[in-house]
């Protein structure tokens, strides 16, 4: 059992941590509180539909025209939707509901409400440990890693990266010293649904694709990010591990309460938050920054 | 205006009225989740059943013709309840139909019985099991008499199908895998339909031979059930008893073909009821079996005849909310045989109407549900057998074709 907890977890944990960390980044760098930003992981799913499938290209040119796809997309939303009330956090989050909202219903207008599967990029499994794991699992995971490494990089080793942790740190310093925050808003726009695109691109094959996905994975993602810190990237990471391992538990230990996982993970977020209100890796007030 | 010219206008418009009066439509409000396959599919029964009355001249009301016209609701009842009655209020109040018929998620439909009931409105249920529904006419007559559920049966009646077909399952499991004792695992999404039906199962599979190995109930809208299939793998399941109606059911055919699951899936499987469960799990979902209604199979007289027309109009398959197209033809047989519309004089001619659908071979009980019966209210199974839908259960109904069990 206990291999079966390790590999279900990391496979979840995985995926969860590329919403999650996509959406802590653009919290920090531009305080906007994506809601639509599982919109956007479902989106570059259908995209995935729609070329694999409909359009019949091959997996490989694929994943990049879907992933470029919502990027793009995200990009004309922000300019359009979220820049002319960026200052107005309220605003912000009840503008990114609407965008969720009107990518749900033109889904369920192109698509209709159907659930769609699509062929896996390799098929078979692999036994690790005893436990038997499909190819496009692991396909998952590796992605995941990848994704990880590239954007720990991207902010740290990078020019970009810097100027992002800066308007993450304080905006009017950053503004000062000559970074174009407003710039470097949207680039962290794009790099933020591009985590969220690629989670979408890499999970369509194994899940279902439909056009209410992108409601289950919201709660998960938010609940992860108060969990770590709200716009702690670590945070994020290690908050989507702890969320992903305590759900694939609740499965192996309570069979019959498999549904409550949801619950048993938010049980833990409030836990965490009671003891520390920050979140595990958050700052305690907003002057710290 | 003198009175010379408005006496014979006053008389045309009469005239005018009363003929428009005598020539009215009667109106059949079909209602249902028009976005999703199961309204899609209401809507196509109900589109034949017009065409077909209108094709041969109308429903007959006291010698007079009336037209059939069908009027497109959409509930939105798998997204909010809300919507759901809502719209059937809608349809009573401004649309003005005569008669409801549909609706497909319990819970709303539940609520849109108490729409239907306030206005005294007969409504045919085509799509929800609860016997909640039946039982509300069997404690209060007065007020839900005007509630009668077309298809499918009630959960109880469901039930009674899945362990007959269960019996026969294991049975072969019996003979060719040479276990007495075949291992259940069951699977049901945690909704408020399959609480009934699990009760069912852990009490009456044991008195069967055979052996529950474990309940699992994931969401309904789980994504992933790798975990709970990597615990049913390892407690040596035999048979896969599924509960499901949503997205779950696509989940686990796919993962159990994908993980090589040496058990057979059975059980209510919607999404493995549509022509798409194949494209949708990636050609995975071999042998996943679910009780299903509509097949090229002599269920009754007309199933075939009903099944080869609708392929041909739609290009797909018929699914069980199509049976709309009974439930309109059912109305047009009391309707002719009482002279009228008005519910207060359909409602005792239906209690004791027999009339031979497509699907099933319609009698109601004191609670306005189907009476169950094996080969005439009882359904068929089906198995995806290598992209088809094989259907396999009752074997006396001519047509059925051999069961298969997976490669251990």
């Amino acid at each position: 059992m206990f291999q079966d907890i390790l590999i279900s977890g990391l496979v979840n944990s995985g995926v969860y941590a590329l919403l999650a960390l996509g959406f802590s980044l653009i919290f920090g760098v531009a305080r906007i509180v994506n809601i639509a930003h599982t919109a956007f992981y479902m989106l570059a799913a259908y995209a995935l539909y729609g070329l694999l499938v409909i359009a019949k290209v091959p997996f490989l040119l694929a994943i990049p025209l879907a992933v470029a796809a919502v990027v793009a997309l995200s990009l004309v939303c922000y300019k359009l939707v979220i820049e002319p009330v960026r200052q107005h956090e309220s605003a912000v989050l009840i503008a990114t509901i609407a965008l969720a909202l009107i990518f749900q219903e033109s889904l369920l207008v192109a698509f209709g409400g159907s659930f769609r599967g699509m062929p896996n990029a390799i098929e078979g499994v692999v036994s690790i440990i005893g436990v038997r794991v499909s190819y496009q699992r692991l396909i998952v995971l590796v992605v995941v890693a990848l994704t990880l490494v590239a954007t720990w990089y991207l902010l740290n080793r990078t020019r970009l990266g810097l100027a992002i942790r800066a308007a993450a740190n304080d905006q009017e310093i950053a503004n000062l010293m000559g970074i174009n925050v407003g710039r470097v808003a949207m680039y962290t726009v794009g790099i933020s649904v591009a985590l969220a695109a690629i989670a979408g691109v890499v999970v369509a094959p194994v899940f279902v694709v439909d056009p209410l996905m992108w409601l289950a994975p919201l709660v998960t993602m938010l609940a992860i990010v108060v969990l770590g810190g709200l716009g702690s990237l670590k945070g994020s990471v290690i908050g989507a591990f702890i969320i992903g391992y305590v759900e694939a538990i609740t499965v192996f230990a309570v069979p019959s309460g498999s549904y409550l996982k949801g619950a048993v993970a938010l049980t833990i977020m409030i836990v965490v938050l009671l003891i520390r209100p920050e979140g595990l890796f958050g700052v305690v007030f907003e002057e710290e920054r | 205006m003198s009175r010379k010219l408005l006496l014979p206008a006053v008389a045309a418009i009469g005239l005018v009225f009363s003929q428009a009066v005598w020539s009215q439509n009667i109106k059949f409000a079909i209602l249902g989740p028009m976005a999703f396959v199961q309204g899609e599919n209401h809507w196509a029964g109900a589109e034949m059943a017009r065409d077909e009355i209108n094709k041969a001249g109308g429903i007959s009301v006291g010698g007079k013709k009336h037209m059939v016209e069908i009027l497109k609701i959409d509930t939105n009842e798998i997204q909010s309840v809300p919507d759901a009655t809502n719209a059937i209020e809608r349809a009573i109040t401004r649309d003005k139909a005569d008669f409801l018929i549909g609706g497909f998620r319990s819970e709303a439909v539940l609520a849109m019985q108490e729409v239907a009931m306030d206005n005294k409105k007969l409504f045919l249920g085509v799509g929800a099991a609860a016997s909640k529904l039946g039982i509300n006419v069997e404690q209060n007559y007065e007020r839900y008499k005007y509630w009668f559920r077309a298809s499918p049966t009630k959960d109880v009646d469901l039930a009674k199908t899945l362990f007959a077909v269960m019996g026969s399952v294991a049975q072969q499991i019996r003979t060719d895998l040479k276990k007495e004792v075949p291992k259940v695992a069951i699977v049901a999404e945690k909704t408020a339909w399959t609480e009934g039906l699990i009760k069912a199962a852990q009490a009456n599979l044991p008195k069967m031979k055979m052996e529950v190995v474990g309940l699992w109930q994931p969401s309904a809208v789980a994504t992933d059930v790798t975990a709970e299939l990597s615990a049913i793998k390892r407690a040596e399941a035999d048979i896969v008893f599924t509960i499901i109606s949503g997205p779950l059911g696509i989940v686990l055919g796919r993962q159990m073909g994908e993980l090589q699951l040496p058990a057979v899936a059975w059980g209510i499987n919607v999404e493995a009821q549509k022509d798409g469960f194949w494209q949708a799990t990636a050609g995975k979902g071999n042998y996943v079996s679910t009780l299903d209604t509509y097949a090229e199979v002599e269920s009754t007289p007309k199933t075939i005849p009903f099944v080869k027309a609708f392929k041909a109009r739609f290009k797909k398959s018929p699914i069980y909310t199509a049976a709309t197209y009974d439930a309109i033809f059912s109305l047009k047989q009391v309707i002719e045989q009482t002279g009228t519309i008005d519910a207060e004089k359909l409602i005792p001619a239906i209690e004791k109407m027999e009339y031979v659908g497509t699907g099933a071979i319609v009698t109601y009980d004191k609670r306005h549900d189907l009476n169950w019966a094996v080969g005439k209210t009882s359904g068929i199974a089906v198995e995806w057998q290598d992209g088809e839908k094989v259907p396999f259960w009752p074997p006396q109904t001519k047509g059925m074709k051999p069961f298969k069990l997976p490669k251990h």
